[in-house]
């Protein structure tokens, strides 16, 4: 785990770079972006992908869908990456926990955190839906990953490939905004 | 109406051994023992989502057909797929659902709007240019090969009722022997 839990809270962080996200899915092998429209991500990730077809974009109606499509595309050896809100996320867990920890399949799921304070660590947050995210990740055996600022980016493409090579999910937590 | 099996077997005479089949819960109990073969996806995970999985394996393995047969219960858990897998459009799609109004693996209690809800209906209008329904079996036997060479995504609905008491043991369904033998049959294909 990643979690920076005793982080203090309200610390100086620098912006989060869209374009050099979609550069991390690209060099990951993603081929297929599944999504829920979030907020936090919409205008620096979504909104761009959505012009790409490489990776593919599937705009799905419920977060759940995502999480079995990724899983099919497992199957194939194909990378599907699940981009969605921690509201989705919650709403998917029972997906999750009998799709991708039961099974152990590489479900890779990108979740913007709502309402969370830049600079304040998801746990540290003053937002419920917030700061239970990773105590519920914690309680599903689930790795993640906090990326907030450009020098969290790097971690992207070595957690989709672990997530790949150990069969196992990962969720990389959006703490702001991406420009 | 149809009796499962039957139905099923209809289906099963036009899938070839290169197939992927994502039986779900009643149909799949039936299902695997009319097409015993790895290719059937049977580990689904959580109810409704057979579909989703489906979609994906559609879009990783555009070279395959893709045959969901799922229940009318876990449509109806999942009916935002019926949207998605339109819109998407795999060709190599087909989604078929066994329509008894009951959810028979949890009790055989009614779903809501048994007997009214049109699950044709809705997939015409999520999207699906290509919908049947059927509750003769000789029409619909007649009918099954041709509906299988048709272009996905495809949609039918089967109106069946239960072909009798099953021996339900779900680890032939979520065993990991089971996803293993779909892993490496789906590489070796």
């Amino acid at each position: 785990m990643s979690a920076s839990a005793g982080v203090a809270a309200g610390r100086t962080v620098a912006g989060l770079s869209g374009q050099s996200i979609i550069r991390e899915i690209k060099s990951s092998g993603i081929q297929f972006v599944v999504s829920v429209p979030d907020i936090t991500t919409s205008e620096g990730l979504l909104r761009p992908l959505a012009k790409l077809t490489d990776p593919r974009l599937i705009r799905i109606c419920k977060e759940d869908e995502g999480v079995a499509i990724c899983a099919g595309l497992s199957f194939t050896g194909k990378r599907g990456l699940l981009l969605i809100q921690q509201t989705g996320l919650l709403d998917s867990i029972n997906a999750v926990r009998g799709v991708a920890v039961e099974y152990n399949l590489p479900i890779c799921m990108m979740v913007g955190l709502l309402e969370k304070e830049v600079g304040v660590m998801p746990r540290q947050s003053k937002r419920y839906g917030v700061r239970i995210v990773e105590p519920i990740l914690d309680a599903m055996g689930i790795a993640y990953h906090n990326i907030e600022e450009d020098g969290d980016v790097g971690k992207i493409r070595p957690a989709i490939d672990k997530a790949f090579a150990d069969s196992k999910p990962v969720v990389l937590l959006i703490g702001q905004r991406p420009s | 109406m149809i009796d499962r099996k039957q139905g099923l077997a209809a289906i099963a005479r036009h899938v070839t051994d290169a197939d992927i089949v994502l039986p779900v819960y009643s149909t799949a109990f039936d299902w695997i023992d009319i097409r015993p073969n790895p290719l059937n996806y049977l580990s689904h995970g959580a109810m409704g989502l057979a579909s989703s999985h489906a979609l994906g394996l559609a879009l990783g393995r555009p070279d395959k057909r893709v045959i969901v047969l799922d229940g009318d219960g876990s449509l109806l858990m999942n009916l935002g797929t019926l949207v998605t897998t339109a819109e998407a459009a795999p060709k190599n799609l087909f989604h078929f659902v066994c329509e008894n109004g009951t959810y028979e693996a949890n009790g055989g209690h009614p779903i809501p709007g048994r007997g009214h809800v049109s699950f044709a209906g809705m997939a015409r209008s999520a999207g699906y240019k290509n919908v049947y329904e059927f509750s003769d079996l000789k029409i619909f036997e007649q009918q099954a090969g041709a509906i299988l060479a048709e272009q996905g995504p495809v949609f039918v609905c089967l109106k069946i009722v239960s072909s009798g008491d099953q021996e339900r043991d779900y680890s032939r369904l979520h065993g990991p022997h089971v996803r293993k033998a779909f892993r490496d049959a789906l590489g070796a294909n």
